[in-house]
């Protein structure tokens, strides 16, 4: 394990990337690399986070355009082989419009973007993101969106519901999402996206550290 | 080569909530127009494109709209096409 890499992924306007490399190097000891978006080698990395931030100025939408760069494109063999892929924020975009993930994300109900701590329920534990003991279990995290309103249609949401692929609600939900939703799983339970950011509550002096077990179970099997 | 004007209109599905269209509506009405029922925001796209005749356009135009200019997830669109 000692060898274990993350990548954290780097587009143009990224802006989450320093913090999630500075949590999982400074507060849980995990080596990082940056793997710049025209990259499409995986090859020496074990687990990839899609920071967030504003990929390609969110023109066109969130997400969008980042898609088709090469490193997503090299993603889903990533993806098919069982390695953990975290998508944050705008991560969370990406993996919606690249169709890693269902449903999309749009303008949060009120127009305003949010910047605020939330009250979030742990609901699944599949993929073991946030499992860390407890039965159930609510936690507190950042969020800061202007467009994290999760939509999916009802037949979508069944199926997210009966597989068990809600992986966090909100317990007074911030942005009009459908069903509370706050972050999902694929069906394997490798690829979880979210829109609140767990590698902002990763030490005490900064307002918490309910983040460190899901940046913590990267390394996880 | 045939030349054409394409013109995509994208537009959010009727299921979903178009907040940036809600308060365009309420500022027109704070304006002082009557009778505004709904009022929704979408996005035009303007393309020049080559190609071998319309149908081939029509292909072309269809991949971009479906994979590019839309997210089928939440939006429709539909497209009018001009020969230059």
């Amino acid at each position: 394990m000692d060898n274990f890499t993350v990548g954290v992924v780097v587009f143009p306007g990224s802006n989450c990337d320093r913090d999630v490399s500075w949590a999982l190097e400074g507060c849980l000891d995990i080596r990082t690399k940056y793997l710049w978006h025209e990259s499409s080698d995986l090859s020496d990395v074990d687990a990839i986070v899609l920071p967030g931030g504003f990929s390609y100025g969110d023109y066109l939408r969130c997400g969008a355009i980042a898609r088709f760069s090469p490193l997503i494109n090299a993603l889903d063999d990533f993806v098919k082989s069982g390695k953990r892929v975290l998508g944050i924020c705008n991560g969370f975009q990406i993996l919606t419009e690249s169709g890693f993930l269902p449903g999309a994300l749009v303008a949060n109900k009120n127009l305003n973007f949010i910047c605020d701590d939330v009250e979030l329920d742990i609901v699944s534990s599949k993929g073991g993101w946030f499992n860390n003991g407890d039965e159930k279990q609510t936690i507190m995290l950042p969020i800061a969106h202007g467009e994290g309103r999760y939509y999916c249609d009802s037949d979508t949401l069944k199926k997210l519901v009966d597989n068990e692929l809600i992986a966090l609600r909100y317990k007074n939900n911030p942005n009009g999402s459908s069903f509370d939703i706050a972050g999902i799983t694929n069906e394997k339970g490798n690829v979880l996206g979210l829109m609140p950011h767990p590698e902002r509550a990763c030490d005490e002096t900064i307002g918490g550290t309910d983040g460190l077990f899901t940046l913590k179970s990267l390394i996880l099997k | 080569m045939d030349k054409f004007a394409v013109k995509v209109f994208v537009r959010l599905r009727p299921s979903v909530l178009d907040p940036a269209g809600e308060a365009t509506k309420f500022a027109s009405i704070k304006l002082g127009a009557e009778g505004i029922k709904s009022l929704r925001i979408g996005k035009m796209i303007e393309v020049k494109i080559e190609g071998n005749g319309e149908n081939e356009v029509r292909e072309k135009i269809d991949l971009l709209c479906d994979r590019l200019f839309a997210n089928t997830v939440i939006e429709d669109y539909e497209y009018s096409l001009e020969k230059l």
